[in-house]
C-alpha cells in the first residue's frame, strides 16, 4: 500500500506536467520522458559528485530541486522556443510524432553526455534512514516523496485558482482564439506552461534518481505509464492526474505483491477498462462539437 | 482517364523481382525487412487517411510475427499458408477489437491501441514458453512443398512471394482508396458529423479500415518474422516498435500506395548507416530526421520526389 503511494506520488508529479501541457497547448508531449530522464541523470550525477567532494548527504535535496529547475527551464525553453512553437496548428498526430523524435534525440543526448554506465545516488535515501510503520521498516525518503507530491498538488490547484497566471490559463484552455482577441499573449503563456510542465517532469526524474540505478532507457519506460495515468484521469485535468496516478500506483503495487507475473501490463488493462466505460477518461473536461 | 497506377506498380514490382536474382544477399535482406514493415505501414496509412493514428501498430505486426512462429511450432511449414493464416488471425483480432475501437478518436484511439499492444507485450514478456524477452527462432519455411537446401534461395523465394502479395495489397488498397468508402476516410478526417448527415455510418467506415489495417499489419509481421528468422517482443511488440512504424509512415507520406515501401527501405538504410557512423547516437539521428521531416516535408519524402512531376493547376 505504502509502496503504491510512493509510486503514485512520483507518477503524479510527472503526469501533472504532462496533463498541464496537454490541457493548455493540446500537445501530447512524448518528449516528457526525455525530460524525466534528464532530470534523473543530472540529479544522480551531481549527487555523486557532491558525495565525492565530501559534501554532507543532506545536500542531495537542494541538488534534486535545483537540478529539476535548471533542466526543466533550459530544456523546456529550448524545446518550446526552438521546435514546438513552429508546429502550432499542425496536425495533432504530426506534433506527437515530432515529440517522439525529440524523445529519441534526448535519450541519445543523455548517453553522449553522461555515458552508458548506470549511476547510483543513494546518499539522500540513506541519510533519512528508516522508520517503523506497523512493524515494517519503511524508507523515510519514500514518505517525503508523498509529501512533495501533496505539496505540488496543492500548489498546482491553488496556483490555477488564485493567481493571475492561472486565470489566464483557464481562459486560454477554454477558447484560445478568444483569448488572443482579448489581448492575452498566448505565446508567452504557452512558453510558461511548457516550462512548468518540463520542470515537473524533471522533478519526477530527479526525485526518483536516488531510489534506483539511473540507466539508459529510463524515460521510455516512464512515459507510457504516465500516459496511462493522464488518459485514465482525463487529458488536461489536474484532479484527473491525481486520481489516475493513485489508481495506477496502487494497482501496480498490488500486482507486484500479489501477482508479480501481471505487473507489466496490469496498468494497461486498467486503462483499457477505464476508457471502455468512460471514453475520454474519468475527469475529462466537456468539449464543444464542431459541426 | 484510365488509372495507370496498377500498371506501373506492376512494372516496378517486376523490375524488382528481376533484380532480386542479382542483388547481393545483404541488400535482399534489407529489402525483405523493409517491405515487411512497409506492408504494416500501408495498414497504418489506411487509418491515417481517416485522421486516425494508432500508437499500437506493433500490436498487429507482432501478432502476425508470433502467429507465424507459433504455427510453425505447431507443424505448419508452408510459407504462404503461414503468412495468410497470420494475416487472417490478425484481421480477426482487429475485427473483434474494432467493435470497441471504432468509438474512439484522436489521442484516445492512439492510447487504446497502445494499451492493447502493451497488454500483449507484457503477456509475451512474462511467458516463458514464448522465450520471454529473448523470443525464439523461426525456422526456414517451405514453399509449396519445396524445401530449399540453400538459405539464400529460400530468402529469394520469400522475397518473391512478398513482392507478389505486396503487389496484391497495393493494388487492392489503391482501388479501395478510389472507392466511395475510401474517399470517406478523407471526409471523416475533415468532419465526421457531415459524413453522418450524408447517410454513412462513421463507425462502420472506421471498423472496415481498422480491420484492413490489422490484416496488413499481420501480413507484414509474418513476413518480417520469416525474413528475420526470429521473433522477439522488444523489437516487434513494444511501443517503440509502434513508434518506428509511425516514423516510417511520416517518412513515406500518404500520397501513394507505394510510398510506404520506399519509405520503409529508406528507414532501413538510414538506420543501418546511422548505426554504422554513430553507434551510440543513431536514435539521435533518427529523431532529428523525424523532426526535420515534420518541419519541411510533412507529406513525406514521396512528396519531395514527386514534386517535379506534379503539374500546377
Amino acid at each position: 500500500m505504502l509502496d503504491g503511494l510512493t509510486f503514485s506520488s512520483y507518477l503524479f508529479i510527472v503526469s501533472l506536467g504532462l496533463t498541464i501541457i496537454f490541457g493548455v497547448m493540446k500537445v501530447l508531449n512524448l518528449a516528457h520522458g526525455g525530460l524525466y530522464a534528464w532530470g534523473a541523470y543530472t540529479a544522480a550525477f551531481l549527487i555523486g559528485r557532491a558525495a565525492v567532494a565530501g559534501w554532507p548527504d543532506w545536500a542531495g535535496f537542494p541538488i534534486i530541486l535545483g537540478a529539476a529547475l535548471v533542466v526543466g527551464t533550459v530544456l523546456g525553453w529550448a524545446l518550446e522556443f526552438g521546435i514546438l512553437r513552429f508546429l502550432r496548428g499542425r496536425d495533432e498526430a504530426l506534433v506527437v510524432l515530432a515529440t517522439f523524435g525529440i524523445l529519441l534525440m534526448l535519450e541519445d543526448a543523455i548517453m553522449a553526455v553522461f555515458g552508458t554506465d548506470p549511476f547510483f545516488a543513494y546518499q539522500p535515501m540513506t541519510y533519512l534512514g528508516h522508520v517503523d510503520i506497523g512493524g515494517i521498516a519503511r524508507d523515510l525518503y519514500g514518505l517525503t516523496m508523498i509529501g512533495t507530491a501533496l505539496v505540488v498538488a496543492v500548489a498546482a490547484w491553488a496556483g490555477f485558482k488564485w493567481t493571475r497566471f492561472g486565470k489566464l490559463l483557464s481562459t486560454v484552455i477554454y477558447d484560445r482564439e478568444l483569448a488572443l482577441t482579448l489581448g492575452i499573449n498566448v505565446n508567452r503563456l504557452f512558453l510558461g506552461t511548457f516550462i512548468i510542465g518540463a520542470i515537473l517532469g524533471a522533478l519526477g526524474g530527479a526525485y526518483v534518481a536516488p531510489t534506483t540505478s539511473v540507466a539508459p532507457g529510463l524515460g521510455m519506460e516512464v512515459i507510457v505509464v504516465s500516459f496511462a495515468v493522464v488518459v485514465i484521469g482525463g487529458m488536461g485535468s489536474i484532479p484527473g492526474a491525481l486520481v489516475g496516478s493513485l489508481i495506477v500506483g496502487l494497482v501496480r503495487a498490488l500486482a507486484v505483491h500479489k501477482f508479480p507475473e501481471y505487473e507489466l501490463f496490469v496498468v494497461y488493462v486498467v486503462m483499457a477498462l477505464v476508457l471502455a466505460f468512460r471514453r475520454e477518461g474519468l475527469f475529462a473536461p466537456a468539449k464543444v462539437r464542431i459541426i | 482517364m484510365r488509372d495507370r497506377t496498377p500498371l506501373w506498380l506492376a512494372c516496378a514490382v517486376a523490375a524488382l523481382a528481376a533484380a532480386s536474382f542479382f542483388i547481393p544477399g545483404w541488400l535482399l535482406n534489407q529489402l525483405l525487412f523493409a517491405f515487411g514493415r512497409g506492408l504494416a505501414v500501408l495498414g497504418l496509412l489506411v487509418l491515417w487517411r481517416a485522421g486516425l493514428v494508432s500508437l499500437g501498430g506493433a500490436l498487429y505486426f507482432g501478432l502476425g510475427a508470433y502467429s507465424v512462429a507459433l504455427l510453425q511450432r505447431a507443424g505448419v511449414s508452408d510459407a504462404l499458408g503461414l503468412v495468410l493464416t497470420a494475416a487472417t488471425l490478425s484481421a480477426a483480432a482487429g475485427f473483434v477489437l474494432g467493435f470497441l475501437l471504432k468509438r474512439y478518436r484522436g489521442i484516445f484511439f492512439a492510447m487504446m491501441n497502445l494499451a492493447f499492444s502493451m497488454i500483449l507485450y507484457g503477456a509475451t514478456v512474462k511467458n516463458r514458453s514464448l522465450g520471454s524477452t529473448d523470443g525464439f527462432g523461426v525456422a526456414q519455411p517451405s514453399f509449396f512443398g519445396v524445401v530449399f537446401s540453400e538459405p539464400a534461395h529460400a530468402k529469394l523465394a520469400l522475397f518473391l512471394m512478398l513482392l507478389a502479395l505486396g503487389y496484391g495489397a497495393m493494388v487492392l488498397v489503391h482501388l479501395y482508396w478510389k472507392s466511395t468508402f475510401g474517399w470517406l476516410g478523407t471526409a471523416l478526417r475533415d468532419n465526421e458529423i457531415r459524413v453522418e448527415y450524408l447517410g454513412y455510418s462513421v463507425e462502420r467506415v472506421i471498423h472496415i479500415k481498422y480491420t484492413l489495417s490489422a490484416l496488413l499489419g499481420g501480413l507484414g509481421g509474418g513476413f518480417f518474422a520469416m525474413g528475420l528468422g526470429q521473433v522477439d517482443p522488444d523489437s516487434m511488440l513494444n511501443w517503440v516498435a509502434s513508434g518506428e512504424l509511425l516514423f516510417i509512415m511520416i517518412l513515406s507520406g500518404p500520397a501513394n500506395v507505394a510510398a510506404p515501401f520506399v519509405g520503409s527501405f529508406l528507414f532501413e538504410v538510414l538506420r543501418t548507416y546511422a548505426l554504422d557512423i554513430a553507434p551510440l547516437a543513431w536514435q539521435f539521428i533518427i529523431g532529428a530526421t523525424l523532426v526535420l521531416l515534420i518541419f519541411f516535408a510533412p507529406n513525406g519524402v514521396w512528396s519531395l520526389l514527386a514534386r517535379p512531376f506534379v503539374r500546377k493547376s
